[in-house]
This record gives C-alpha cells, sequence and structure tokens, in this order.
C-alpha cells in the first residue's frame, strides 16, 4: 500500500464551556475526542454519525477552519497542524471543501463568475482572460450553462447552487475535497443528480473525498470504506459492503436498522435505542455508548473499548463480537 | 383542462372517511400575480388510517395541510375554490367556510398538528407544562391544576422519562427528541380525530426519528386518530401509511394503496423517484437513476401536466392536464400514458 494521502493521529478537539462572571473555562465539549484515520488517494472515505457527533468538527480540523486541541493531522506527509496559516496557503490548493448548505456557503453579492474565479485570484493564478475561460470550464463540468456566470446565486436552485459550491471546489483541481452533506438539503429528485456528478468528477479527476453525512444509504452509495462515528469517537470503520452486510458495532448496527427502505413489504427487525446521545461535554465513562447500548455489560461502564481489528480491513471499537 | 370529478358516488366516501378535500385550490397572492399553490385536488382521508402525501419542495403538500388546518398565511395566501368538509361526531361541516369560533374549536381540539421544528413550534418563554396545559384551557377545563395533571399526564403517555420535572422545563432544556415528544402530547392532548404531522422526523436524528415514528403508531393504535403525514421521504411512508398521495407542482400526480403504489407505480414521476433513491443492497458508485431537470418554481409551472418538462413519456397530449385514471381498487394516476409505461424490472424493487 502506497503511503496515505491523509493520515489523522489521535485527533481531539476540545471546545471550551465559559461560565460565570470571568468566562473562565470550566468544562469542555469534547466534539472530537481522539480519532486516527488513514486515507488513501483516489478513495472515497464516508463519515457518518448523528448530530452532535463531531463529523462535522472533524471535517472543519482537517481543512484547518479549526485548530485542533491536540493530534496530527498529516496531508502528504506534510503536517498540517503544525503549519501556520500562511505556510498553509500552498496546501489549500490540494485541500478542499463542499458545505451542506450553498445559500450561505456562496456570497449572495458576487456573481457566479466572481465566486468561481475568486480561488484563482487568491492564489494569483492566471489573467482575467484565462480566468473567465476557467470559469465557463467549470460551469461545463458541473452541467451549468455559462450564461450562470453573469448571474447571482440567489437565481439559482438549491441543486445548482450546490453544483455551484462543487465548482468552486473542483476549481484548483485538489486531491482531497471535504464534504459536509453536500446533498442532504436537496430535494431526492435532485440529491441523485448531484451524486452522480460527484462520482463524475471523482472519475475524471482522481479525487478524493471525506464525505460527512448521517444518511447511511447515501455515504454507502458513494463511499468506499465507511466510519461510524459515536460521540467524538470512531466506533467502527470497515469497508462499505462489510459496514452494510456485516455490521459489528451495536450502535452501527442500530442505525441501519433505523432505516427505512422505500418498500412497504420490507419486513425487518428494527433495533430501537432508548434515550437520546449524551452531551460530548459531560460523555458517559467506560463505552460511550454503554448508556443506549442494548448488549451493555459492568465491563463496558468502566472499560474504554479502544478501536481493534476484528477481522481484515474492519475495525470496531467494542469489548464484545456481534 | 379540468380534471374529471373524482368521486361518481359521493355517498360512499360520506361513511367511512373523516375528511373529504374537494377540488381544492389554494392561491397565493405576490408581487408577479397570483400562483396558485395547490390546483384543483381531491382526497379523502380514511377514518383511524394513515394517509402520507408525499413530494419534493414546493408540490403543495404543506399548502394542503395549512389549507385544512385554516391556517394559511394571510393575506397572501387564500383558499381560491373547493370544500374541506369534515365529518366529525355525526355532523359534517365545511372548514373553508367555518367560522373564526367553530375553527378554533376544531384546531388542537378535534384536528391536532404536528410541525416539523419543534424548537420553533414551542414557546421559548414558557415552561412545557404550561404550554400543553393551555390547550387542554382552551378545549377541556377551567381548572389550571386539573390542566397540569392532565399535560403531565400526557406527557408520560409520550414517554417522557419524569414528566413531573420535564413539565417545569423550557424547550431548551429539551433534547430534539424530546421536544418532539412534547409537541406530539400538545397535538394529540385533546383526542383529536386526525392529526396532521407535517415533516415530524426530518429534523430528527436516524435512531430518534425510529423512536418518534413508532410512538406515533402505538399512539394511533390506541387512540384509532387518523394520521395526515406529509413527508419528502419515501421510506417513512413506506414503514407508516396505509395510502398515499404523491403530488407534483401543486397536483396529485398518483394516489393510491400504499403496497400499490410502490409496487406499480404507474406515473412518471412516482417511478423517477422511487428510482433515484441510493438503496443500500445497489452496487457502490454505480451512477443512480435521476429525473432529468429541476423541480419547477411554481411560476414556472407548465401548464397541462406538470411534470411534462421532465418526463421521458411526454407526448403532445400532455399539453392538457391528464384526468386522474383509475389503475386499480383505490389506485389512481394523473398520467396519459399510463397503460403504455414500461413493466417495471423486478430486481430495482
Amino acid at each position: 500500500m502506497s503511503a496515505p494521502l491523509l493520515e489523522i493521529q489521535e485527533l481531539r478537539m476540545h471546545f471550551p464551556v465559559r461560565t460565570g462572571v470571568f468566562r473562565r473555562a470550566t468544562k469542555w465539549n469534547r466534539a472530537v475526542d481522539g480519532v486516527s484515520l488513514a486515507m488513501q488517494s483516489g478513495e472515497t472515505i464516508g463519515l457518518v454519525g448523528e448530530s452532535g457527533c463531531g463529523k462535522s468538527t472533524l471535517g472543519k480540523c482537517i481543512v484547518r477552519l479549526l485548530q485542533p486541541t491536540s493530534g496530527r493531522i498529516l496531508f502528504e506527509g506534510c503536517e498540517l497542524t503544525a503549519l501556520r496559516q500562511r505556510q498553509l496557503r500552498p496546501l489549500r490548493r490540494q485541500l478542499q471543501m463542499v458545505f451542506q448548505d450553498p445559500v450561505e456557503s456562496l456570497n449572495s453579492r458576487h456573481t457566479v463568475g466572481e465566486i468561481l474565479s475568486e480561488p484563482f485570484v487568491v492564489h494569483h493564478l492566471g489573467d482575467a482572460g484565462s480566468r473567465r475561460r476557467k470559469v465557463h470550464e467549470l460551469l461545463d463540468k458541473v452541467g451549468l450553462p455559462s450564461s450562470a456566470a453573469d448571474r447571482y446565486p440567489f437565481e439559482f436552485s438549491g441543486g445548482q447552487r450546490q453544483r455551484i459550491g462543487i465548482a468552486r471546489a473542483i476549481a484548483l483541481e485538489p486531491r482531497l475535497i471535504v464534504c459536509d452533506e453536500p446533498v442532504s438539503a436537496l430535494d431526492v429528485s435532485i440529491q441523485s443528480q448531484v451524486l452522480n456528478l460527484m462520482l463524475d468528477l471523482q472519475r475524471e479527476m482522481k479525487l478524493s473525498y471525506l464525505f460527512i453525512a448521517h444518511n447511511l444509504a447515501v455515504v454507502k452509495h458513494i463511499s468506499d470504506r465507511i466510519a461510524i462515528m459515536y460521540l467524538g469517537r470512531i466506533v467502527e470503520f470497515a469497508d462499505a459492503d462489510d459496514i452494510h452486510l456485516h455490521p459489528r458495532h451495536p450502535y452501527t448496527q442500530a442505525l441501519l436498522s433505523a432505516i427505512l427502505p422505500p418498500d412497504p413489504t420490507h419486513d425487518r427487525q428494527r433495533i430501537i435505542l432508548q434515550g437520546d446521545v449524551p452531551s460530548p461535554i459531560n460523555p458517559p465513562p467506560g463505552c460511550p455508548f454503554h448508556t443506549r447500548c442494548p448488549h451493555a455489560t459492568d465491563r463496558c461502564k468502566s472499560d474504554v473499548p479502544t478501536l481493534r481489528v476484528a477481522a481484515p480491513g474492519h475495525q470496531v471499537s467494542c469489548h464484545y463480537d456481534f | 383542462m379540468e380534471a374529471e370529478n373524482r368521486h361518481p358516488d359521493p355517498s360512499c366516501a360520506l361513511t367511512d372517511s373523516l375528511l373529504s378535500i374537494r377540488r381544492l385550490a389554494v392561491g397565493f397572492e405576490t408581487d408577479d400575480g397570483l400562483f396558485r399553490a395547490v390546483d384543483d385536488i381531491s382526497f379523502e382521508v380514511p377514518r383511524g388510517r394513515t394517509l402520507g402525501v408525499v413530494g419534493e419542495s414546493g408540490c403543495g403538500k404543506s399548502v394542503t395541510a395549512y389549507s385544512i388546518m385554516g391556517l394559511l398565511p394571510k393575506p397572501q395566501g387564500r383558499i381560491l375554490q373547493g370544500q374541506i368538509e369534515f365529518h366529525d361526531r355525526d355532523q359534517s361541516l365545511d372548514l373553508v367556510t367555518a367560522s373564526q369560533e367553530q375553527m378554533q374549536h376544531i384546531r388542537g381540539g378535534r384536528i391536532g398538528m404536528i410541525f416539523q421544528e419543534p424548537m420553533t413550534a414551542l414557546n421559548p418563554v414558557h415552561n412545557i407544562g404550561r404550554q400543553l396545559s393551555e390547550v387542554f384551557l382552551l378545549h377541556k377545563t377551567q381548572d389550571k391544576r386539573e390542566a397540569l395533571a392532565l399535560s403531565i399526564q400526557m406527557l408520560h403517555k409520550v414517554g417522557i422519562p419524569s414528566a413531573e420535572i420535564r413539565a417545569g422545563q423550557y424547550p431548551h432544556q429539551l433534547s430534539g427528541g424530546m421536544r418532539q415528544r412534547v409537541v406530539i402530547a400538545m397535538a394529540l392532548a385533546c383526542r383529536p380525530a386526525v392529526v396532521i404531522a407535517d415533516e415530524p422526523t426530518t429534523a430528527l436524528d436516524v435512531t430518534i426519528q425510529a423512536q418518534i415514528l413508532e410512538l406515533m403508531q402505538s399512539l394511533q393504535d390506541e387512540m384509532g386518530m387518523s394520521i395526515i403525514l406529509i413527508t419528502h421521504d419515501l421510506g417513512v411512508i413506506a414503514e407508516m401509511c396505509d395510502d398515499v398521495i404523491v403530488m407534483y407542482g401543486g397536483r396529485i400526480a398518483e394516489s393510491g394503496p400504499v403496497d400499490r403504489i410502490f409496487a406499480a407505480p404507474s406515473h412518471p414521476y412516482t417511478r423517477g423517484l422511487l428510482k433515484s433513491i441510493p438503496r443500500l443492497d445497489a452496487v457502490r458508485k454505480s451512477r443512480l437513476n435521476v429525473i432529468e431537470g429541476m423541480v419547477p418554481a411554481l411560476a414556472d409551472l407548465p401548464s397541462g401536466c406538470r411534470f411534462q418538462n421532465r418526463c421521458a413519456y411526454r407526448i403532445d397530449a400532455c399539453a392538457i392536464q391528464p384526468p386522474l385514471a383509475t389503475v386499480g381498487a383505490g389506485h389512481e394516476t394523473a398520467c396519459h400514458r399510463w397503460r403504455e409505461l414500461p413493466p417495471l424490472p423486478a430486481a430495482t424493487a
């Protein structure tokens, strides 16, 4: 196996919870709490979990929109976490992000042409003429007419705006794109169009994706491997088909059983988890999932399970085998 | 261009349906003129069953719900034509022409509503017990103590642990799933005949969605109310509903028993939707089937069949709105060419 494109080692992102008159940090929100992950070039890793599990925070740490508390992020062997913002700039060409809400992530006062030429301006690439050509190329690549360049984001539908967001992300021909819930705000019939576009672009440009989403069916479709997160940690990491067919962690099993297939004849045993996800400010001791786990034992209440190899290429963080 | 009258024998519909919506059209006044968000739709809500209304943004599913509740935003939104007949307790009332007082009695009393976003549906400055008591004080009792006791009982019923303590808490102190349970408690407080749920689980996580859907089902088993479930999620429809209406561009594209709609969809839009959903058992990284084009804005709807611009089976006749044709028992589709649609490959189902 070649050297990984992206390697995350023991990453932690703890946000201070400030209280009192002096705004002292009395508690910490452990949004990401010791995540390690390696990603190969050209691969798509899906990152799945429920709200508050830290998946978006992890994505933001990777593109350094957040400075992690501790841990290392290596991109092509270069340690991102040690770089200053200025040193980071050349690397940013390789590392882009697509956001969930294309309304908020596109500047509404700029035309689409201005939005798409900005990456070239920031990185001092080309002149006005070549940038214009590039913008038209990009629009064509994501399936929008070149007339779109002179229009404003609000003139487009949600799906088209997400295409603009994707065009901006691929403008500098990056190697890795972190996609944070890129299709969850879109209508069903538009979702599949955008997913197809992402698959086409990946093949064409040899992109790697870190695909963050809560919808396991969508993630399974687009990913090579899937990491399941719960309360700031990865609880299971395996090949996408393996996750679907042989889930080993009780949480993954519950997530899979909670998917409602569009088929009324589908008969399945549903695992309904009791209670809510605990707060990452005050996570339970032992296994973070033990408060909702149907198989929890006394050991789970005190011993923290580590991510272990349960089968070739299949890591799981549970004391037991299910 | 109008659809044919769907009910050859309205008297038979009267007996087993709770709500009869007839030729309803709802318009919104904007600077660019009047837009018909719902355009001439008719359907029945059967007693004690769950009716799903599915469609994408702007298809008119929520506007239909708000029309039934008499909650259309005023003054822009108004009902242009049609009746919403509510057959409750041996009498019928047209909700379109009902007085304010009558609607106030019905809303919350006989028809409950569950909203999508429980945080905005609840008042942030009143505690849970007080908000829930309000429903009882409006419809059931004058006594505040009794109202609070009933509220706590209702919180128990929707599965909120330590309900006495929770009643004294404010919405922000509750998790999303808990808040949705409170909203459900409010909707069901007066044992309504029907509850309208507008995307009740869309804002929730999947494991919490499973809890809430299970709760709604068990409450329906116990209380016997009808549910109108509005959602964009065909998975939720398949799980919960007895009957389903597929809406597109303010009109009904297809309607029928849920098994028929999923097993033998007879409208190109329904078929397209079902085929475009990524499924767990599909081949990874294969191209998904898509419906070409985009969901049209109300201003851009074509005349005739609303779906024609995106439809692979379009013919000249589609310039005229197709009438609802009967495909099978209770199964109707608004497509000129439904007989000619190719048989579905069984493998994709």
